[in-house]
């Protein structure tokens, strides 16, 4: 067995009001894996990720990144030091639209960690170079394609060198022909070993840079393993019904597409 | 006949040019009067203390929601005429005290810019912000204001405008401002033909005056929506 997961959550339950989003969340990530976190809209997937770096507080269970229990974190103080080392990437990109790329994602580590202004700055550019956006450095968020900006906000995160990045649906708000791109920069990071955990629809990602799959539904892990278990031989039905739909009319479908689920693929909405 | 009062609308320019930068020494001081104050009030709009939000909800709704000429009057007779600092006498003339009129209602209008403005800033920008470790402070001052003094800076052109024009209630508390010369030369020459060419001239300097603010605003409306 590996050594102690990096990200560990325990009976994690979570409820905007009288709604339980998360019921029950147990999710493992050892360091340097990159785990995919898949199921239908609304199950709770974004939810986990706000969660793991403090952007929303559980009112039950554990949630230890590293030697911080997330969970027990009082003040600013304690989340502060948590979200340096945890990068998080959001669908809508989030890019700061009054400064330039570079300055995007040289305000942070100045500002926070407070590293000098020229070594961050060179390390920035490289970033750039790193996610093919070297030329736009000088450019604003406004005058960048979707696919550009989602690159650019992954090297902001990059620029606090974080020791794992969270990525909420980043590709579901981008033309189809970018999403090719943003997958590509993320399909290196984990082949350099980053701990990454994706919330994706993108099932075909997915299921080739993930170490562990988790497939969620209505707050709860329906099952989890590796991926080519959950994606070529998934044993929960649900599971089954879910990837039928999501895999399409493509090449690799579930092992046993369940005769039923064509009739009820109304309660599964995919935004790609 | 036309020619003559133009000639004598000529001699009595130096007199309206005089009332005119009158005019604009008091919407001067009062827009930046009122951007202090109004920018304080602001803050304590968005202050988490509910006493200090209190007050400062109370400033602008008694000073958004009162007549400005009304400002003017309470400021002119409720100021004495010198105030003694540090031993001195020193006099606080009308200009002044009508300066303090309309940076009441301004400071107001502008503390509700200020909290439009940062309330625009989509809730995302905060999230992002958190999520790269910045403090709210820190969120504040380097992510939060800079975005909103773009945004801010067309309503606050347009209320300059509409504060320049306010001015001209000065002259109803004998300030010299450019209507009271402009009466003046009005009741001297005592020629009818005079005195509407002489109100025609304060209202185009006026017009010449403000216009261009508000086509410089439109401009930055226009670049600056992003």
């Amino acid at each position: 067995m590996p050594s102690e997961p990096l990200i560990q959550l325990r009976d994690v339950h979570l409820a905007f009001g009288d709604n339980p989003v998360l019921r029950g969340i147990d999710l493992d990530v050892q360091a340097g894996q990159a785990v995919s976190i898949i199921g239908p809209s609304g199950s709770g997937k974004s939810t986990i990720l706000r969660c793991m770096t403090g952007l929303l507080r559980p009112q039950r269970g554990n949630i230890r990144i590293g030697d911080t229990a997330v969970e027990q974190l009082q003040g600013e103080a304690g989340l502060i030091a948590l979200r340096k080392q945890v990068g998080f990437v959001f669908q809508q990109y989030n890019l700061f639209p009054h400064l330039s790329v570079l300055d995007n994602l040289l305000i942070a580590p100045t500002k926070v960690l407070g590293r000098p202004r020229q070594a961050v700055r060179d390390e920035a550019l490289a970033l750039l170079d790193k996610v093919r956006l070297g030329h736009k450095a000088t450019a604003f968020p406004g005058e960048l394609s979707g696919g550009q900006q989602q690159r650019v906000a992954i090297a902001r995160a990059l620029a606090m060198r974080p020791k794992l990045i969270l990525f909420d649906e980043v590709t579901s708000a981008l033309d189809p022909e970018m999403v090719g791109e943003v997958l590509a920069v993320i399909r290196e990071l984990t082949e350099e070993g980053m701990t990454c955990v994706l919330v994706t629809h993108e099932m075909r990602f997915a299921e080739e840079i993930s170490d562990q799959v988790y497939f969620t539904e209505h707050g709860r892990i329906v099952e989890h393993g590796s991926a080519e278990q959950v994606f070529r031989a998934p044993t929960h039905a649900r599971t089954q019904a879910f990837l039928q739909h999501a895999l399409g009319e493509g090449s690799q479908r579930p092992s046993r597409p369940a005769p039923d689920v064509l009739t009820n693929l109304g309660r599964y909405s995919l935004s790609v | 006949m036309a020619i003559e009062h133009f000639a004598t609308l000529w001699q009595w320019s130096p007199t309206l040019g005089a009332g005119l930068l009158q005019n604009i020494q008091i919407s001067v001081g009062a827009i930046g009067l009122g951007t202090l104050l109004g920018l304080l009030v602001g803050i304590l709009l968005l202050s988490p203390l509910r006493p200090l939000r209190g007050v400062a909800r109370l400033w602008v709704q008694v000073f958004r929601n009162a007549p400005w000429l009304v400002l003017i009057y309470f400021t002119s007779y409720v100021f004495p005429f010198d105030v003694q600092i540090a031993g001195t006498w020193v006099a606080f003339p009308d200009w002044l005290k009508v300066t303090v009129g309309l940076a009441l209602p301004a400071s107001a209008n502008v503390a509700e810019i200020f909290r439009g403005a940062v309330a625009s800033i989509p809730a995302t920008q905060w999230e992002a912000a958190r999520s790269l470790a910045f403090s709210r402070g820190q969120i504040f001052t380097s992510i939060i204001l800079p975005q909103c003094l773009r945004r801010m800076l067309p309503p606050w052109m347009n209320l300059y405008a509409v504060v320049t024009m306010g001015t001209a209630l000065a002259s109803l508390v004998g300030v010299h401002d450019l209507i009271d010369s402009a009466q003046i030369a009005a009741n001297t020459v005592n020629r009818s033909g005079f005195t509407v060419l002489v109100y025609f001239s304060v209202l185009a300097l006026f017009f010449f005056y403000c216009y261009p603010i508000a086509r410089l605003t439109q401009r930055l409306e226009r670049r600056y929506a992003f």
